[in-house]
C-alpha cells in the first residue's frame, strides 16, 4: 500500500481553521502521509501540525458549495475546517479517514520519524526488568492471569507448588481478584476460574470488581460528551457526570490499589493480583499500589521505569486498547481506557500529595497523548513479542529519550517535589475525588489564569532555591566589591 | 452559670466522623460558661463555642456509653460517647440551654475581653469608615449627594443613617418612594463606578400590587437614571424568580411595571428565597455527612440538594449586573423582596467583580461592612444568634462567601486574601464573639451599644493578616476598575470541601500547597528585606569610612567571600520550610482513616497473629 493512494486531494487553498478558545485562521491545507498541515496565507507560518493518527472521528457537513469538517482528536481536541468546494471537502474528509485508520503498525509515523536531535537506540534499554524488587519488607507483590481451572475444577500441581513456595510455613498471602466472585466463577465455563481455597490453603482470596472493557470505554465517552457541552445546567451537568460513572471507576481503582498496598505494608503479607488475562485491571492495581508504596516510583525516572515494567513489558495491549479514544463512531473492538484510568488515579494522588511526586500534570497529559497517537515507538504494539517482530526498538525512537532531554524534563518536573519516603495513603471519599479538569476540559476551560498562577508558584520556588540565594549573595558581594557604588 | 450541672466528665470518647469503624480518642470533657472543651490523652484540645452549636442530639445508649452528637454552625460535627448516662444527660441539658440565648446581652461578645484598652477599642471600630469608602468611589459628586433623610432612622429603620442618593431626589421624593417600598427601603446608592459614571443602587420591592403606582417612586428611578450622564437607560434587576415576584402582587407587593417607569429595562434573575436555600443546605449537609458514600450517591445527592445551582445563580446574576455597568455604562437598581438577602449578595458580588479594591483584605472588610452590615442583612435572624424563629435561618451570607471562593479558584492571582480568610469570617459571623455581626441592623447595634461594649473583628484579622494572604496575589493582575469576567459554565462550580469538611481532616490533601507557598513567599520577602537592610548598611558604611572598606577590599583577592562567609541573611534558611512542622506533615495519611482498610481489618480480627492496624500516623517533617 502506498500512502499516496489514500490521499485524494493533497492541498486546498483558503481553508478556515477554528478551534475553541483560539482565533480562527485562514490558510492552505495540506495532507501528507502522516500529517495535516495548515499554513496561514501571508507569512506561510504553519499554524497547525496535526498527526493524522490523532484523529478519532471525522464529521463532514456540506452547505452549498463549501463544507465543514469537524475533526475530533484522540487527545480530546476538536478542530473545524471550513473548506471551499464540495468535492475538495469530501476528498479531504475521506483522505483523513483512510489515513487515520491505517492499522498496520509498521506504516505508522514512528517508523518514519527521524528527529536530528535523537539517536534511534537512545532510551530503549534503560529499564532492565530485574531492577525491581519490593524492598519495603520481605513481602512481594505478584501478578498473573487467572488460573485455568475450567468447569471440571482442574488443578495444577506446579502452580500450587509455585504459590506455595512463595510463602514460608505459617505465612499467609492475599489474592486480589479484580473480578466479582460471580464473574470469576462464571469464567470457569470458558476455561478460566479462581484459586480454590482447598488447593491454595495459605492464600486468602479477596474480590474487588473493577470495570474494564466496553463499559469502561463507554464511561470515558460519556464523560467526554458531558464535558464538551458548556450549555448544561448545573443539574444536568452533575447528572451526566454521575451517569458517566468515571469517578466511581477512579475511586474503585484507587481503593483496590490501596487494599493491595495495605496487605503488604500493614499486614506484611505477600499479595498476588489478577483478573482474567492479567494485562488490564491487574496492571492498574499493581502499578498504582507501587506508586502508593514506593517513593522510587514517584520520581520522574522511577515512574518511567514503572510504566515500562508494569504496563509495556507486562503486555498491556496498547495497540488494541488505545486504537480509538472517546469520540470514535467506529464499531468498538477492544478499546478500553485503562491506561487513562491509571493516569487519572496518579493525578488524584498528585492532588492529595502535591509534594510527593517528582513530576507534574504535564507528564501525565503527555503520556495520555502519546499512548493514543505518537511520533515515538514506546506505546506501539500489544506486547514485547509483537514489538520485537516489528523491530520497534530498532526502527523507532523511544518516547523516554525525548522526554529525558534536559529541556523537556524541565517542563515535566513538579517544582514542589521533595522526597517523601513514606507510603502515601490517599483518601478515597467521594468528596476527595475530583474531576481531572486538566485532561477532560483541557481544550474547553479557559486556563490562562491557572497557568499564570502555576508559573508564579514556579517562580517563588526558584527564587527560594539555591541559585537565587547565590545571586542575592552576588548582589551583596558586588556592592561590597565596589566601594564607591553606594556613595554617589 | 446556673445551666451547668456537670463541669467535667472523664473517660469520654471522641469518635472520628469519617474514619474506620469506631476509631476514637479518649479524654476529658469540660463545660465552661462560653465553651465546651475536650482534652484528649495526648493533650490535644478541641474548643467548641456554645454559640457555634446548631443542634445537640442524644442517641440511644450503647454498650460503650451514651452517644452525644453536636452539630455546629461552622459545619463541625463532633460525636462523643459519655460513659454514664447521667453525665450525658446533664451535659445535653446544659448545652441545650447554653447554645440558645434569649438576650443579646448574654452573647459572648459582651463578655469577651481581648485585653485592649478603651482607645484601642475605639480605634478598632474606626478602622472601617464607610464615608471614606464612598469618597474613594467618588461620591459625593455633581450627581450624587449624602442625604440626611434617614439621620434618625425615621424613614427606614433597617438602613444606615447615612445614605447616598441622586442630587435631584428631593426629600419629598425620598419619603414618597420609601412609602411605596417594602419596609421603607427606598432606592439608594450601593456602589459608584467612577469611570463609567454608572451606579449600583439597591432597594426592596415596590408595593405595586396589581396596579398601584407611586409618582415619587417613578421620579426616584428617573433621578437615578439622570444621575448617569453616559446612559439614560437603567436596568431594574429583580433577583427573584418571576413566579415568586408575581405571587407577591397578590399581597400588594410585586415588581415595577415597565410602562410606568420611563427608561427602565426590567429583568428577573431567578435566585431562590431563604427557605429554599435553607432546605438546600440541609440536603447538602445530609449528603456530605453520610459515611461510606459511593461517588454516585454523592454526585446525585449534590445534584438533588440544588446547592451548586443556587451558587451559580448568584454568580450569574452578578455577572449580568456588571455587564450592564461595564459594557453599557448603565446604572442598575437591584432588589428582591425586602432587599437584604439576595440584593446584598448580588450588589456585593457585582462590586467585587468591578472593583479590585474589594479583592484586597481591607477592601473585603469594607465590602461586608457596606453591603451586608450597614444595609441591614439580618445576621441575627439568619445565623440564629438568639433563640428565635427557625424559619428565619438561612445560609445567605455563607453562599456569598462560597461565590467568592469559586472566583478565587478561577482567578488565583486576583485576590489578596486566601481561603482561610473566608473561612475565618464565616467562623466569626456565627461566633458572636465580636460586635460587628450582632443584631439585624445598625439601629439595633446602636441600641446595644456594640461599639462601647464589644470589639470589632476587623483589627484582629488585620493583625494576623499574614495568615490570610494569598501568596500568589498579583496587584497588577488587572488594572484598577477592570472587570473580572468569570466563566460560569457549570463545571466551574465545585463542592467547597474545605468549608463543609473543614474539621474532617482525613478528607483533605495531605500536603498543603497554600501553606508551602505562603512560607516560601514569606521567606523570599524576608531575604529581600535582609538584603535591602544590608545594602543600606553598606551604603552607610561606605559613606562613613571609605578607607576601611577599601582596605578590606584590597586584602581580599576575591571580594565575594566577604559577604558569603558570614552571610547574616542566610541564618534564617536552615530549615527550608521554617518552623512549622505541620506544613509538611502527612498526618492523617493512614490506612485506618480510610475505609479501604475495613475488609482487611475484619480479616485480621479473626486471626490475632496479624499486626494491629494502629501502626501510627505516617509523619514526615522536613
Amino acid at each position: 500500500m502506498e500512502f499516496s493512494e489514500l490521499i485524494k486531494t493533497a492541498t486546498v487553498e483558503n481553508v478556515l481553521l477554528s478551534c475553541a478558545g483560539l482565533p480562527a485562521v485562514r490558510g492552505t491545507l495540506c495532507i501528507t502521509s502522516h500529517h495535516l498541515l495548515l499554513s496561514s496565507c501571508p507569512g506561510g507560518d504553519v499554524e497547525l501540525w496535526l498527526l493524522i493518527r490523532n484523529v478519532d472521528a471525522v464529521e463532514k457537513r456540506l452547505t452549498g458549495s463549501s463544507g465543514t469538517i469537524t475533526l475530533r482528536c484522540k487527545d480530546l481536541k476538536v478542530l473545524q475546517l471550513e473548506i471551499p468546494g464540495m468535492e475538495e471537502c469530501l476528498n479531504i474528509a475521506s483522505s483523513i479517514e483512510a489515513l487515520s485508520s491505517v492499522d498496520s503498525v509498521m506504516m505508522m509515523y514512528p517508523f518514519f520519524y527521524r528527529p536530528p536531535s535523537l539517536k534511534l537506540e537512545e532510551g530503549w534499554h534503560q529499564f532492565p526488568l530485574e531492577q525491581y524488587f519490593q524492598q519495603i519488607s520481605s513481602q512481594v507483590m505478584l501478578r498473573s492471569s487467572q488460573p485455568l481451572t475450567g468447569p471440571n475444577r482442574r488443578r495444577c500441581r506446579e502452580d500450587e507448588t509455585l504459590l506455595g513456595t512463595i510463602l514460608d510455613e505459617g505465612e499467609r498471602g492475599f489474592i486480589i481478584d479484580t473480578r466479582s466472585a460471580q464473574a470469576a466463577k462464571q469464567a470457569r465455563m470458558t476455561g478460566g476460574g479462581t484459586e480454590p481455597k482447598s488447593s491454595y490453603p495459605q492464600w486468602r482470596r479477596l474480590h474487588r470488581p473493577l470495570e474494564r472493557g466496553r463499559p469502561l470505554q463507554e464511561s470515558f465517552a460519556k464523560l467526554v460528551e458531558a464535558c464538551s457541552d458548556p450549555s448544561l445546567s448545573m443539574d444536568r451537568w452533575l447528572g451526566r457526570l454521575e451517569s458517566s460513572r468515571w469517578l466511581s471507576h477512579v475511586k474503585a481503582a484507587l481503593s483496590t490499589a490501596c487494599l493491595a498496598a495495605q496487605c503488604m505494608d500493614r499486614e506484611e503479607a505477600t499479595v498476588l493480583v489478577h483478573g482474567a488475562e492479567g494485562t488490564d485491571t491487574t496492571l492498574l492495581v499493581t502499578a498504582l499500589a507501587q506508586v502508593i508504596l514506593d517513593p522510587s516510583c514517584r520520581t520522574l525516572a522511577g515512574f518511567q521505569g514503572l510504566l515500562e515494567r508494569e504496563w509495556i513489558q507486562a503486555g498491556h495491549p496498547f495497540h488494541l486498547r488505545c486504537a480509538h479514544s472517546a469520540y470514535s463512531h467506529a464499531r468498538l473492538k477492544q478499546e478500553a481506557p485503562l491506561f487513562l484510568l491509571f493516569l487519572d488515579c496518579v493525578w488524584q494522588l498528585s492532588r492529595q500529595f502535591p509534594f510527593s511526586l517528582e513530576f507534574g500534570e504535564r507528564l501525565l497529559l503527555s503520556l495520555f497523548d502519546n499512548a493514543y497517537a505518537s511520533a515515538y515507538g514506546t506505546f506501539l504494539c500489544n506486547n514485547e513479542k509483537e514489538r520485537s517482530l516489528c523491530k520497534v526498538k530498532e526502527s523507532t525512537h523511544s518516547l523516554w529519550a525525548w522526554l529525558n532531554r534536559p529541556e523537556e524534563q524541565q517542563k515535566l518536573l513538579n517544582p514542589l517535589y521533595s522526597h517523601n519516603a513514606l507510603v502515601i495513603w490517599p483518601s478515597v471519599e467521594p468528596q476527595s475525588i475530583q474531576l481531572w479538569q486538566g485532561l477532560f476540559l483541557r481544550w474547553i476551560r479557559p486556563s490562562q489564569h491557572l497557568d499564570e498562577a502555576w508559573a508564579e508558584i514556579q517562580r517563588l520556588v526558584e527564587e527560594n532555591n539555591a541559585p537565587a540565594k547565590e545571586s542575592t549573595g552576588n548582589r551583596l558581594s558586588q556592592s561590597l566589591s565596589d566601594p564607591t557604588a553606594g556613595v554617589s | 452559670m446556673e445551666h451547668i450541672r456537670t463541669t467535667k466528665v472523664e473517660q469520654v470518647k471522641l469518635l472520628d466522623r469519617f474514619s474506620t469503624s469506631n476509631k476514637s480518642v479518649t479524654g476529658t470533657l469540660y463545660l465552661t460558661a462560653t465553651h465546651l472543651l475536650f482534652i484528649d490523652s495526648s493533650q490535644k484540645e478541641t474548643w467548641i463555642l456554645h454559640h457555634h452549636i446548631a443542634a445537640v442530639e442524644k442517641l440511644p445508649l450503647t454498650t460503650s456509653g451514651c452517644p452525644l452528637v453536636i452539630q455546629c454552625k461552622n459545619f463541625r460535627i463532633v460525636h462523643f460517647v459519655v460513659p454514664r448516662e447521667r453525665d450525658c444527660h446533664d451535659i445535653y441539658n446544659s448545652l441545650l440551654q447554653l447554645s440558645k440565648t434569649a438576650k443579646y446581652e448574654e452573647l459572648y461578645a459582651f463578655s469577651y475581653n481581648p485585653k485592649q484598652n478603651e482607645s484601642e477599642q475605639v480605634k478598632g471600630w474606626q478602622l472601617i469608615d464607610l464615608a471614606e469608602e464612598y469618597k474613594r468611589m467618588g461620591v459625593p459628586n455633581a450627581y450624587w449627594q449624602l442625604s440626611d433623610a434617614n439621620r434618625d432612622y425615621k424613614i427606614c429603620e433597617t438602613y444606615p443613617r447615612e445614605l447616598y442618593v441622586p442630587r435631584t431626589a428631593s426629600k419629598p421624593i425620598i419619603v414618597g418612594s420609601s412609602k411605596f417600598r417594602s419596609k421603607g427601603r427606598f432606592p439608594v446608592l450601593s456602589y459608584y463606578h467612577k469611570n463609567k459614571e454608572a451606579a449600583i443602587c439597591r432597594c426592596s420591592q415596590p408595593l405595586s400590587g396589581f396596579s398601584a403606582r407611586c409618582l415619587e417612586d417613578e421620579h426616584m428611578l428617573q433621578a437615578i437614571s439622570k444621575a448617569n450622564p453616559s446612559n439614560r437607560y437603567m436596568y431594574v434587576m429583580d433577583t427573584r424568580p418571576k413566579l415568586n415576584a408575581m405571587a407577591n402582587r397578590a399581597a400588594g407587593k410585586g415588581y415595577e411595571n415597565e410602562d410606568n417607569y420611563s427608561n427602565i429595562r426590567f429583568q428577573f434573575v431567578g435566585i431562590e428565597n431563604i427557605h429554599v436555600m435553607r432546605s438546600s443546605l440541609q440536603k447538602l449537609l445530609e449528603v456530605s455527612g453520610t459515611r461510606g458514600l459511593s461517588v454516585n450517591d454523592f454526585l446525585s445527592g449534590l445534584e438533588n440538594s440544588g446547592w451548586l445551582r443556587h451558587i451559580k445563580a448568584v454568580v450569574d446574576a452578578a455577572v449580568f449586573l456588571v455587564k450592564a455597568i461595564a459594557m453599557e455604562s448603565a446604572s442598575v437598581l437591584v432588589h428582591c423582596s425586602d432587599g437584604w438577602d439576595r440584593t446584598s449578595q448580588v450588589c456585593s458580588l457585582g462590586a467585587l467583580l468591578l472593583d479590585s479594591y474589594y479583592r484586597t483584605i481591607k477592601g473585603f472588610m469594607v465590602l461586608i461592612e457596606k453591603d451586608w452590615i450597614s444595609f441591614g442583612h439580618k445576621f441575627s435572624d439568619r445565623c440564629c444568634q438568639l433563640d428565635g424563629d427557625p424559619k428565619e435561618i438561612s445560609p445567605v451570607f455563607t453562599q456569598f462567601l462560597e461565590c467568592v471562593w469559586n472566583l478565587t479558584e478561577q482567578f488565583p492571582q486576583a485576590f489578596e486574601y486566601n481561603e482561610v480568610f473566608l473561612l475565618q469570617i464565616h467562623e466569626h459571623v456565627h461566633s458572636c464573639q465580636f460586635g460587628n455581626f450582632l443584631g439585624n441592623c445598625e439601629k439595633e447595634r446602636e441600641e446595644l451599644k456594640v461599639k462601647e461594649k464589644t470589639y470589632s473583628l476587623w483589627p484582629f484579622l488585620l493583625a494576623e493578616q499574614k495568615k490570610y494572604r494569598n501568596p500568589l496575589y498579583n496587584p497588577d493582575f488587572l488594572p484598577e476598575l477592570t472587570l473580572l469576567e468569570p466563566n460560569t459554565v457549570s463545571f466551574n462550580f465545585k463542592f467547597w470541601r474545605n468549608m463543609y469538611h473543614q474539621f474532617d481532616r482525613s478528607m483533605h490533601p495531605r500536603q498543603s500547597v497554600l501553606n508551602l507557598i505562603m512560607n516560601l513567599s514569606e521567606q523570599n520577602k524576608q531575604l529581600e528585606e535582609d538584603i535591602k537592610e544590608l545594602e543600606a548598611k553598606i551604603k552607610q558604611r561606605n559613606g562613613q569610612s571609605d578607607v576601611v572598606l577599601v582596605k578590606e577590599h584590597q586584602q581580599s583577592a576575591h571580594p565575594a567571600p566577604v559577604a558569603l562567609k558570614t552571610p547574616p541573611c542566610f541564618k534564617k534558611e536552615q530549615p527550608p520550610i521554617p518552623g512549622n512542622d505541620a506544613v509538611r506533615t502527612i498526618e492523617g495519611s493512614n490506612t485506618a482513616d480510610n475505609r479501604y482498610s475495613e475488609l482487611v481489618s475484619e480479616f485480621s480480627k479473626a486471626e490475632p497473629a496479624v499486626v494491629s492496624l494502629e501502626y501510627g500516623v505516617a509523619r514526615m517533617t522536613c
